[in-house]
């Protein structure tokens, strides 16, 4: 996994509660066998005019002020309903590096973590005021500090963010998670013996 | 970890984690270990080439069991003889389905293969083959694995990353998630089913409640439904948050899971049972959160909105955006009446029909295609009304057959169709053309989630075949 430390990035402002996976990359794009080969699926159905390729000026992907997003400030729940890791490799493809949000859905957040995907989780109220910020300034930017757990704004105004540890650490040196837990392989080993006396029923 | 000592009360997800944790370190979050990983061809084919690649081993491929249900035809079988004889038209879909059959095959995975009658619906088949055993821990690259908690097992969804990481190691890295209950009190009153519940439940709670917690379902209403009823509540967990749903084993789990082919036979049997007798919550041990509801009194359930929470019993009305006090919840109420193509203020059992769905995780399964048949003897579907059965399993498929269901499907004017998720995801042929609309037995109703444009209520599988035959939404307790 690509190492995150800090980012610069402009902010995209997607104001739409609960926005679900299928949204973010619908189905018809997980019959690729491949990693990649998703940026042009995101959002399809609010990104392009019905039943063509053209893009809708009216949706914020498509407006000149945010081309070149690589951080998406979103609403309650984003990345609910299916548990597609294509949605974060959708939106990491796209460009985004980070993810700003008052909540996150269980599975996307996880997978966001997996990937390299910075979701930063701050309360309702400041989210709200990123929104009015965003909006009254072309180009607004932020800077993230993971080290810090901190984004600051253009103003110098400074959020904090809480972060579990192991994934803080996993991040900023973007581990190999499987080799990681392959070292344990002695652990593991000597838990499913004595397990396997405790409980023979769990195993196959 | 070692569970043999602990004197703290303890909820039976914290028992279940405690038995399953074999590091749990400051700063190193939880790691887990895996009983059972049910695999299907959407979410293995980057893992088992990541794997080859890095030159690593499926590490339990007795404990790791592949199916094939998204994106295969339902299409009924007539001369080909059989499933696999059916060209898959679509080159990407044609190469998953391949990818998925040489992956199972050289990595010794157990593996139920399109021909054989007990691949299904990976929510399916696992817990009808006694793959899902109470006290597991089961994870699938699928959001809708907290079907299988309804056996007091830990079951949830992962991403493809962590696919990966289980087929590689049997563990997986978490951190551990609150517990919360709730308690459904009261008895479910006739025409009401576990889908009504969870339907019920949803609206009461929203999309967001669960979210960072392991719900348990307790209470009266719970203990009365058997154990397909369950699987349909701790399905539908994922949509109020839940990453996973769970329900306590008691003498309806052991019942259902006697002789099935992979549970534990004879002495092993009385063992096992023995040991998940003791799988549930202390008396005095603590929920993060509590949430008691009353089920006496609740109608069926049909959702009008682009969420499962936005949800009205059928005697009601689609709601007007004006009468939410909140900003958000009106505009996001008003997107959703724009794309579902409904007046604010229509009664629910106004609202026509295209297309009538039963199937899918929440409700494919043999009770479910008994309440349909109940409703359709002897009936005929509306004029316009194109309906599609689709059993979750060769087996279910067989027994419904053995049982003359299929009979009253056809006759009634519906498709009877193979297994698969068909309709429920528009991975696969079935998928509603834009503006189509459709009562369906599956778990979402989001925007484009069957087909893009297609407007989705979410309903159970009485509602579904009822509607059929009137054309709209009626209630069927009448």
């Amino acid at each position: 996994m690509q190492a995150f430390t800090t980012h610069h990035g402009l902010v995209m402002p997607l104001d739409r509660a609960n926005v679900d996976t299928d949204a973010i990359i619908p189905a018809q794009y997980l019959t690729s066998v491949t990693r990649t080969g998703y940026a042009e699926g995101l959002f399809t159905n609010w990104r392009y005019l019905p039943n063509t390729r053209e893009p809708d000026p009216a949706f914020v992907l498509n407006m000149p002020r945010y081309q070149g997003t690589s951080i998406l400030l979103a609403r309650e729940n984003i990345g609910c309903g299916s548990s597609r890791e294509h949605a974060p490799w959708a939106l990491f493809e796209y460009g985004f590096r980070v993810i700003i949000a008052p909540s996150f859905a269980d599975i996307f957040y996880n997978n966001c973590l997996n990937i390299g995907l910075l979701p930063i989780r701050i309360d309702t109220e400041l989210v709200g005021s990123l929104f009015v910020e965003t909006a009254a300034s072309e180009g607004y930017s932020l800077d993230i500090d993971l080290a810090e757990q901190s984004i600051t704004t253009p103003g110098g105004r400074v959020l904090n963010f809480a972060l579990d540890p192991f994934r803080k650490n996993a991040l900023l040196q973007g581990l190999d998670a499987i080799g990681m837990t392959l070292q344990q392989q002695d652990r593991i080993a000597a838990y499913e013996n004595r397990r396997k006396q405790e409980a023979p029923w769990q195993f196959a | 970890m070692d569970d043999r000592f602990s004197t703290q009360p303890r909820t039976l997800f914290e028992k279940i984690w405690d038995a399953h944790a074999i590091s749990e370190e400051p700063g190193q979050g939880t790691l887990l270990y895996i009983d059972r990983h049910l695999v299907h061809e959407v979410t293995t084919p980057q893992p088992f080439a990541a794997l080859k690649e890095a030159s690593r081993r499926v590490r339990h491929p007795e404990a790791t069991f592949g199916m094939v249900d998204h994106s295969i035809s339902t299409t009924p079988i007539g001369t080909y003889g059989k499933r696999s004889n059916i060209p898959v038209l679509d080159p990407a879909r044609a190469l998953q389905l391949a990818t998925m059959d040489r992956n199972a095959h050289e990595s010794g995975i157990r593996f139920f293969d399109i021909d054989d009658p007990r691949n299904g619906i990976v929510h399916i088949t696992a817990p009808e083959q006694g793959i899902t055993l109470p006290g597991m821990t089961i994870v699938c690259g699928d959001s809708h694995t907290s079907t299988h908690g309804a056996f007091g097992a830990l079951a949830f969804g992962i991403g493809t990353s962590e696919v990966e990481h289980v087929l590689a190691s049997q563990c997986l890295r978490q951190s551990r998630p609150k517990a919360m209950e709730v308690r459904i009190e009261g008895t479910l009153p006739a025409g009401c089913t576990a889908k009504d519940l969870a339907l019920f439940l949803l609206g009461q709670i929203g999309t967001n409640a669960g979210t960072g917690h392991c719900i348990e379902f307790t209470g009266s209403a719970i203990r009365a439904l058997s154990m397909e009823g369950r699987m349909t509540v701790c399905n539908m967990a994922i949509e109020g948050g839940a990453r996973a749903g769970m329900i306590a084993p008691d003498e309806t789990t052991f019942a259902y899971l006697q002789g099935r082919p992979f549970a534990p036979q004879g002495a092993a049997w009385d063992k096992a049972v023995a040991g998940w007798r003791t799988l549930r919550s202390d008396p005095d041990a603590t929920y993060d959160r509590v949430l008691i509801v009353h089920c006496d009194d609740i109608a069926p359930q049909v959702t009008w909105g682009i969420t499962p929470a936005m949800v009205a019993p059928v005697t009601g009305k689609v709601p007007d955006p004006a009468q939410f006090s909140d900003p958000k919840q009106r505009a996001a109420a008003q997107r959703a009446l724009t794309y579902m193509g409904l007046a604010a203020g229509t009664p629910i059992e106004a609202i026509t029909l295209d297309r009538v769905f039963i199937g899918s995780c929440t409700n494919g399964r043999i009770e479910d295609l008994r309440a349909a048949a109940a409703v359709l003897r002897g009936k005929k579907c509306a004029p316009g009304i194109r309906g599609m059965v689709v059993p979750g399993s060769g087996l279910i498929k067989q027994q419904a057959e053995a049982e003359g269901l299929d009979r009253i499907f056809i006759e009634a004017g519906f498709e009877w169709r193979e297994p698969g998720c068909s309709m429920c995801c528009a991975m696969n042929d079935d998928r509603l053309a834009p503006g189509e609309r459709c009562a369906s037995t599956s778990n979402r109703n989001f925007e484009g989630r069957q087909g893009k444009g297609g407007r989705t209520h979410l309903v159970s599988p009485a509602m579904a075949a009822a509607a059929a035959v009137a054309g709209h939404f009626v209630d069927i307790r009448q």
